[in-house]
């Protein structure tokens, strides 16, 4: 466990008790995230990768092993309110412009009203929707509401950035765009990200680590540091290296899959 | 008779002319023009074939007998208004929803409440609660406060029941996300839960404006003072005065429109967001 | 399910507390006037007891109301006038009459208005805008006037009830009948499906569950208003005959066992369209 460490998992173990019997979402989970990490969780659905960044969270309580976050427990953290969590849907309140949304961690957490004002300037700046903020949700598209829903986690400026598939709803172009976006936005804040998805491409263009999961029970089969340097334009989905990444995701894909 | 041929000519002639204007564009003129001359007909049928077939009016009055009783009887008609609407409606209708809406607020931290409250509040909110109507007259007397206390009993399960149900209406991730901000109770409910309930606490507002009016109408016919909408319909009836009596119908028409109308518009404004609005 | 039945009770026997409190409590004072009156002193438990067992208390305890309930179903022969089952047939069968024709009417609008643009435009305000008045308010004159005209008894009563019954099953219909979405709607116009085909094929069966929903809002209402409806008859025969009759001479007791049978006559209702309703949605894969 090095200083640079942010999240640190250790022989974590998740088992859900349903009526149908016990599953095993996550089993002997080791994994550390390094600060300004950007690392994607891959995965066919059921491999438990929602449910780690839900343990990370403290939407879930893990049933076994440690985690730290931050250097505290994850409740310790979410307390501290050490990251934001960006959801697959946007869930924006349709009651509230997008500038009274970005505002609503800010109201909880006990801003004042300038200080809201300037960051929800400032964020909307980050996620190119500045002159979007008298709007209501449902007036903007749904590419346009979940960089919304970004800009909200990043309102209160946490180290950690969370996102459970937040493009997943969206289709391809939009995706492509955001993706871009996204990158220029962690190169900009330097945060450290967690990112669930269920595409390769994506995984691959993003990250700087990719974890790839495999179901039944929920663990890690591979962990791949990738050699893409920093500056990443679209264009670099067509060269050797990010060819031969996603060749070893796909390899670690299979092979979870060929113990079922 | 020619009254009557008359009237039933009008009629066919108006349906045509509404079924040609429904055929074109539907702008809000049309909307408001189409269901209006509906009305317009119904009155011209009624009053002609009342004419024009030599009807009783201790039968059915024509609408321009109710409307000459109307005229003459404003005075009457306004006291009966206050004593009924303002008095016993109104007043049972605040202290029955507000109180209904606190209760549900206190019953919402408790799990095991909602689930025993919830199932016998839908129950309640099906019975025929008119029937109490009688008790409370004993218990409250003849005057006002037992008809309020009737419309304070009619409306209270029904909006108990929808704030309850409004309050479970954010969806799970919106929940998940207010504890990643580590919100309190207060605050996810000041800020996420009754905003999102509030199309179900109207739903249950504006149901019950017309039970508050039915409440304290049908309370008077278990005894009133001389006066008071339901006493009126009551005693009129018995001397066979029906102009009076659909004179005060239309005045309870009137008041029960513009009651739910308000109630209408109050949530046009406030949830202006939600799907069924905008 | 263990749960909630749990709590159900736990509210229930809440309830039954309560009601033993307020009846102590809302009974004491004419047991205490009728003892001064006598000149004798009672003990608390005299007193407590004495609450309970008042021929005409202020509220009746809830032991009291099922002992009359049962003196009046079990112990009476049906065809006599004090046989609450006697007037509750009564009541029922007004109320059944009404729901019939309240639901085949509100039916038929319903699907007039979904296939008649003209009658949607025209109607459907006016059939939202009636039930913002309170027709409760009209049924002593329907009942005086059917009267007049030599209509008297069952149908008056029924008619009420239709009226208060058609509004719910219209406005519900409407929505069900407009239930499938454009994909199954285009799906039927490729099949080059007539209106009717439409209607029972596809229209009808996805309104199966606004309909019962309807339905039971319905079977209240209809309750209601036949309880309404034997109010101005002059207290003859009926569940709403015995509460105006018990508020004439103050027979609580009278009063709230005629409350409590229309309460559980209401739930017996209600349940039997819910056993329907899942019957039938079962049998159509809507329910699982």
């Amino acid at each position: 466990m090095s200083d640079n460490s942010v999240i640190h998992a250790e022989k974590l173990n998740l088992v859900f008790q349903t009526n149908d019997g016990s599953v095993h979402a996550l089993k002997d989970i080791d994994l550390t995230i390094n600060k300004g990490d950007f690392v994607s969780f891959i995965g066919p659905s059921g491999c438990g990768k929602t449910t780690f960044l839900r343990v990370i969270a403290d939407l879930e309580q893990p049933t076994g092993g440690t985690i730290s976050v931050n250097g505290m427990t994850p409740q310790q953290a979410r307390e501290a309110r050490a990251y934001g969590y960006v959801f697959q849907a946007s869930g924006l309140y349709p009651w509230r412009t997008i500038a009274g949304n970005i505002k609503l961690p800010l109201e909880i957490m006990g801003y004042s009203t300038e200080e809201q004002n300037k960051r929800v300037e400032q964020v909307l700046e980050l996620v190119e929707l500045s002159g979007f903020g008298k709007k209501y949700p449902w007036q903007l598209s749904g590419g346009m509401q979940q960089r919304a829903s970004i800009a909200r986690a990043l309102s209160f400026d946490a180290d950690i950035l969370l996102m459970d598939e937040p493009f997943g709803a969206l289709d391809e172009i939009v995706r492509d765009h955001l993706n871009e976006q996204l990158l220029a936005l962690w190169a900009r804040t330097e945060k450290t990200i967690g990112f669930v998805t269920h595409s390769i491409p994506e995984a691959v263009y993003l990250s700087t680590k990719i974890v790839v999961m495999s179901p039944r029970p929920g663990r890690i089969a591979d962990v791949i540091e990738s050699p893409l340097p920093k500056e990443r334009p679209l264009e670099i989905r067509d060269s050797k290296e990010f060819l031969e990444v996603a060749a070893r995701v796909r390899d670690g894909l299979r092979s979870g899959h060929l113990d079922d | 008779m020619i009254w009557a041929i008359a009237a039933i000519l009008f009629w066919i002639g108006a349906w045509a002319l509404n079924v040609y204007l429904s055929r074109g564009k539907i702008n809000r003129r049309n909307k408001f023009i189409i269901p209006f001359l509906f009305g317009v007909t119904i009155l011209v049928l009624w009053e002609g074939i009342v004419v024009g077939l030599g009807i009783s009016p201790i039968i059915l009055p024509p609408p321009s007998a109710v409307a000459a009783k109307f005229a003459t009887s404003i005075p009457i008609l306004w006291q009966d208004f206050v004593q009924t609407f303002v008095k016993g409606a109104l007043s049972g209708y605040f202290i029955g929803c507000g109180s209904a809406f606190i209760l549900a607020i206190l019953i919402d931290r408790s799990p095991f409440l909602q689930r025993g409250l919830l199932p016998v509040g839908n129950f309640v909110a099906a019975l025929p609660v008119i029937g109490i109507a009688p008790i409370l007259v004993m218990w409250f007397g003849f005057d006002w406060h037992s008809k309020a206390a009737v419309v304070v009993v009619m409306v209270f399960f029904p909006m108990l029941v929808n704030t309850v149900q409004g309050l479970t209406q954010s969806d799970h991730m919106q929940r998940d996300l207010m504890k990643t901000y580590s919100a309190n109770y207060w605050q996810s409910l000041l800020k996420l839960r009754l905003p999102a309930a509030m199309p179900f606490i109207f739903n249950g507002l504006k149901i019950s404006t017309t039970l508050a009016l039915i409440g304290a109408i049908v309370a008077e016919f278990f005894g009133s003072p001389i006066k008071g909408m339901g006493f009126r319909i009551t005693t009129e009836v018995g001397r066979l005065a029906l102009d009076m009596v659909w004179a005060e119908i239309v005045v309870a028409a009137l008041a029960g429109s513009a009651f739910y109308g308000i109630m209408a518009l109050i949530e046009k404004i406030v949830t202006f967001w939600h799907p069924s609005q905008r | 399910m263990m749960k909630n039945l749990i709590a159900v009770l736990t509210v229930v026997f809440a309830i039954i507390v309560i009601w033993y409190g307020a009846t102590y409590m809302m009974n004491k004072q004419w047991t205490l006037d009728q003892a001064e009156r006598a000149g004798v002193s009672l003990t608390a438990s005299e007193v407590f007891k004495d609450t309970m067992a008042q021929e005409r208390p202020q509220l009746p305890a809830p032991h009291q109301v099922i002992i009359e309930i049962w003196n009046t179903t079990v112990e009476k022969k049906i065809t006599s006038k004090r046989s609450l089952i006697y007037h509750a047939g009564i009541t029922l069968s007004s109320t059944s009459l009404g729901f019939l024709m309240g639901s085949l009417l509100g039916i038929t609008l319903a699907i007039s208005i979904v296939h008649s643009r003209a009658m949607d435009l025209s109607v459907m305000p006016w059939i939202i805008a009636s039930q913002t008045i309170p027709i409760l308010a009209v049924a002593p004159m329907i009942i005086v006037v059917l009267n007049a005209v030599g209509i008297s008894g069952l149908v008056p009563k029924a008619m009420i009830s239709m009226y208060l019954s058609f509004f719910p099953v219209a406005v519900g219909m409407v929505k069900g009948l407009r239930a499938p979405d454009t994909m199954q709607l285009d799906l039927m116009k490729t099949y080059r499906a007539s209106a009717w085909q439409t209607l029972f094929k596809l229209r009808l069966p996805s309104s199966m569950p606004y309909l019962f929903t309807s339905l039971k809002i319905a079977m209240a209402a209809s309750l209601v208003g036949a309880i309404i409806g034997e109010l101005p008859t002059g207290a003859v025969a009926g569940l709403g005959a015995r509460l105006l009759a018990g508020s004439y001479y103050g027979q609580t007791i009278q009063i709230w066992s005629a409350l409590i049978s229309a309460a559980v006559l209401a739930a017996v209702l209600v349940m039997l369209i819910g056993v329907l309703q899942n019957v039938t949605l079962k049998r159509m894969g809507m329910l699982r």
